[in-house]
């Protein structure tokens, strides 16, 4: 077990090392943040200085190398659009990302298997066959034009919601949070919907499927035989059994939400770090957009890293096979 | 602990929203200002937020007219031409309370001067600054510069003791890794106070109630709570909905719908902005065009047909949605310099073919356009469009549009052969227009300058601008100068872009041309 912990840590640390890399190679692409930082008036002389006390004049390698150094000390740099700390900006931004992408991962997951189940066990009923069309929707429309059209409905249209921003605050410690406010709760559920809807109806129709198949099982059959309540065989024997997979979904699906809440916090103007990223790529803000880079990498690395554990400890056959090796 | 922490944050929170009264101005743009520190960044949205909290020695006010802030009163001095002699306004003081003076003028000033600062260039012909008694400095510079005030419109005043005493002396840099208590914090003599700040989120300021212009300005918004909103989509449903009061750009494509809307109002007015086309016409052979061995830029008819077949009215019409006025040249119409006759264009596409044919080109030629599709407004449809008109006169053009990161390393670096670039004149006046985008690219002038144009005797007339202080023999230069811009076909003019503000019909207030709204001068009804 300990050996198989160690291996997976050192291929973790390679992945991490080869993206960081292969980042680096990418900056040159993006342009040129010298014109940024500069003004109108700049002269050869202040581009050049700038350049070489950037190190950008340095080859991409050196430049990854010396990130990398810093990195390791925990120092992430200087942010090129903002002039602060690296680590800073992100700690500031980090709470509004995880409270969305918690928000949004409860709302797909509570509603994709309440809904699968409804779905799965009306089969025929008008109701089921309408959430699955609306689910279309979901699985087919861009984020974007999903918050810009909640946007038009609730605000412009119905003035119920906020269409942009977080609302109030309140500080815990270093941690900003929205949960607290009405204004900050308001705030949340327009985004959050957005945000949330791709994985919901994933869940759903996986949820859907799953349980169907589970529903012909002869289990199941035998279950009804005995005589036992639709509820206890639908909740109790037929859903747990359907769980197993969409519990390894749901879990890799955590990461791409917050990864990918960048679009959902453009549209909405949500202070995340997904908006931070867009802003550090127009900007060529490469030490922001390399420690982005770097921790999204590690998240799923992290999350990858868990899954294959609990898959070693959930299925004996990976332990026999590592003790035979 | 925490939940005490957590109550005093709720009660403030809760305090902070009962203070705030009826004169509140929620502003939206797509941008945040970068920083506070007011040297470290020469760029719009920060010094628009700057100069709600800060103040310049001479200002632009609503009109674009050059009137005093901090300095009552300026001219050149008597005995020497090469100085110039600012009396300080008396009576002013810091948000902190410090007294301003010319203490606090010499220190920002020379602090603006640093190698860090954005804003060293505007002053790099200044020698001295100094302080001759509590209200009157003298900036001295290395020859006589009738332009001075001019290039200090956007030159912020700290206070020095207050600098000194936070550590904020040196300008932000990129080195150090460290927060600069500039960059977040700010101590100015303005109408409005920082009272809480989140960068790319929210920034608050309060009135100031000790300022100097209580009774010269409105100064009917007593807070100011300003959100950059990029997704300009998002942005219009703010002000739509009435979550904000006021938005600077406005979509073109969105102006009916705003304007549309009952109790908001659409305000527009010309920008300090020219779109044109640039020219590569000093290389032997052009790198991206089909003509081997020779420039076809280099003629000046064939410069001079393809202005003539782009149809800048089409522009305006159908990619503009009528938000453009056509140029002739690229000064915009506030410059000193700028004249109508110059500033018009007329579209002749059989006079294009014949010059065209004349020059050698008679099937035309083909050639790479290089443009931004994230700086100006609908940057790639405009070169669209001209890659449509210049078609007529048989040059095919291939579009390269890149993001503006990407974009304008090929014009420093001289790598592209046929680009777009939009130039603003933040001093009014055309010398700045030549010393970037005419004089010879070089060290210290012609730095934006991608024609690989040289003249050496333009290039003496526009140096001697600068010393120039006979005004109307300085005009009459500037005229000869734009002559020879003209002629030449240096650029091709497109137009010169409209800034659309959009805002609750009950903000008053009108459309600066710099795109840097001052709240002081906002009325509310």
């Amino acid at each position: 077990m300990f050996a198989y912990i160690v291996r997976r840590m050192f291929q973790s640390v390679i992945v991490l090392l080869v993206v960081g890399l292969v980042a680096f190679s990418m900056f040159r692409f993006v342009g040129d943040p010298i014109d940024n930082m500069l003004g109108q008036e700049r002269t050869q002389a202040d581009i050049d200085r700038l350049r070489s006390e950037l190190g950008l004049d340095q080859p991409f390698p050196v430049q990854y190398f010396k990130f990398l150094q810093g990195a390791v000390q925990g120092n992430f740099g200087v942010s090129y659009r903002q002039g602060r700390p690296v680590s800073t900006i992100i700690a500031e931004r980090a709470p509004a990302t995880l409270e969305l992408a918690f928000v949004s991962g409860v709302l797909a997951i509570t509603l994709g298997i309440a809904l699968g189940v409804f779905t799965a066990i009306r089969r025929q009923g008008v109701a089921a066959n309408v959430i699955m069309t609306v689910s279309l929707i979901g699985v087919s429309l861009p984020t974007f034009l999903i918050g810009i059209l909640l946007i038009y409905i609730f605000s412009v249209e119905l003035d119920l919601l906020p269409s942009f921003g977080r609302g109030e605050t309140v500080m815990i410690g270093n941690w900003s949070t929205g949960f607290l406010t009405t204004s900050g709760l308001k705030a949340l559920i327009l985004p959050a919907i957005t945000l949330g809807l791709y994985q919901m109806t994933l869940i759903m129709r996986l949820v859907r499927s799953e349980m169907l198949e589970v529903m012909r099982a002869d289990y199941v059959r035998f279950a009804r035989a005995r005589g036992l309540s639709d509820r206890v065989i639908n909740f109790r024997h037929a859903l747990k059994n359907t769980l197993v997979p969409v519990i390894t979904i749901t879990g890799l699906q955590l990461g791409s939400i917050i990864a990918f809440a960048i679009i959902t916090e453009t549209v909405f103007q949500w202070p995340g770090v997904g908006l931070l990223f867009i802003n550090a790529i127009q900007f060529v803000d490469i030490p922001v957009m390399a420690a982005y880079l770097m921790l999204i990498s590690v998240m799923f690395v992290t999350i990858n890293l868990i899954v294959d554990l609990l898959y070693y400890a959930i299925d004996p056959r990976l332990r026999v096979d590592a003790r035979a090796t | 602990m925490i939940l005490r922490n957590l109550m005093i944050a709720a009660s403030a929170t809760a305090l902070m929203a009962a203070s705030a009264s009826a004169e509140t101005l929620r502003w939206a743009r797509a941008g945040d200002s970068l920083t506070l520190d007011p040297h470290a960044q020469n760029e719009g949205p920060t010094s628009a937020l700057a100069h709600q909290i800060m103040e310049t020695l001479v200002m632009r006010d609503h009109s674009g007219a050059l009137v005093p802030s901090l300095a009552t009163e300026w001219a050149p001095s008597e005995d020497n031409p090469n100085i110039w002699v600012f009396k300080l306004r008396e009576g002013v003081t810091f948000h902190d309370g410090a007294e301003f003076d010319s203490e606090d003028v010499v220190f920002s000033l020379d602090r603006a001067r640093t190698p860090d600062s954005d804003y060293k260039e505007l002053l790099a012909s200044v020698k001295e600054v100094r302080a001759t008694d509590k209200y009157t400095i003298e900036i001295e510079t290395d020859g006589p510069n009738p332009i001075m005030p001019n290039n200090l419109t956007n030159m912020f005043m700290m206070d020095k003791g207050w600098a000194e005493a936070n550590n904020a002396v040196k300008v932000q840099d990129y080195e150090g890794g460290e927060d600069t208590f500039a960059a977040k914090n700010a101590n100015g003599t303005g109408p409005y106070m920082l009272v809480s700040r989140e960068p790319d989120v929210k920034t608050v300021l309060a009135a100031y109630d000790n300022y100097w212009g209580k009774n010269e300005f409105p100064l009917e918004v007593t807070e100011i709570i300003y959100t950059p909103i990029q997704n300009a989509a998002t942005r219009v449903a703010a002000l739509l909905s009435g979550e904000v009061d006021f938005i600077q750009d406005v979509p073109v494509q969105d102006l009916e719908r705003v304007a549309s809307a009952d109790g908001l109002d659409v305000r527009t007015a010309p920008q300090n902005r020219v779109i044109f086309f640039g020219m590569n016409m000093g290389d032997a052979d052009l790198a991206n065009d089909n003509v081997e061995g020779k420039n076809p830029l280099s003629d000046v008819r064939v410069r001079q047909a393809m202005s003539q077949a782009i149809n800048r009215d089409a522009i305006k019409q159908v990619v503009m949605r009528g938000q453009s006025a056509p140029a002739g040249m690229i000064a915009p119409p506030f410059v000193n310099g700028w004249n109508e006759a110059m500033d018009s264009s007329t579209t002749d596409i059989e006079g294009a073919k014949a010059l065209m044919a004349e020059a050698g080109y008679p099937d035309g030629f083909s050639i790479q356009l290089d443009c931004p599709n994230d700086r100006y407004i609908n940057d790639e449809a405009i070169c669209q469009a001209a890659v449509g008109m210049l078609a007529q006169i048989g040059i095919t053009v291939n579009l390269d549009a890149k993001p503006k990161a990407q974009h304008f390393p090929l014009i420093n670096n001289l790598e592209t052969d046929f680009y777009m670039l939009g130039w603003g004149v933040p001093t009014y006046d055309s010398e700045y227009i030549f010393n970037f985008l005419v004089h010879t690219k070089g060290e210290k002038y012609g730095s934006w300058n991608g024609t690989r144009y040289s003249n050496p005797e333009l290039d003496a007339k526009i140096v001697a601008l600068a010393s120039e202080t006979n005004l109307p023999e300085r005009d009459k230069q500037i005229a000869e100068i734009w002559q020879v811009v003209q002629d030449e076909q240096l650029y091709i003019p497109i137009h010169h872009q409209v800034l659309n503000w959009g805002m609750k019909s009950n903000v008053g207030t009108v459309v600066e041309p710099e795109d840097s709204p001052k709240i002081k001068y906002f009325t509310l009804n």
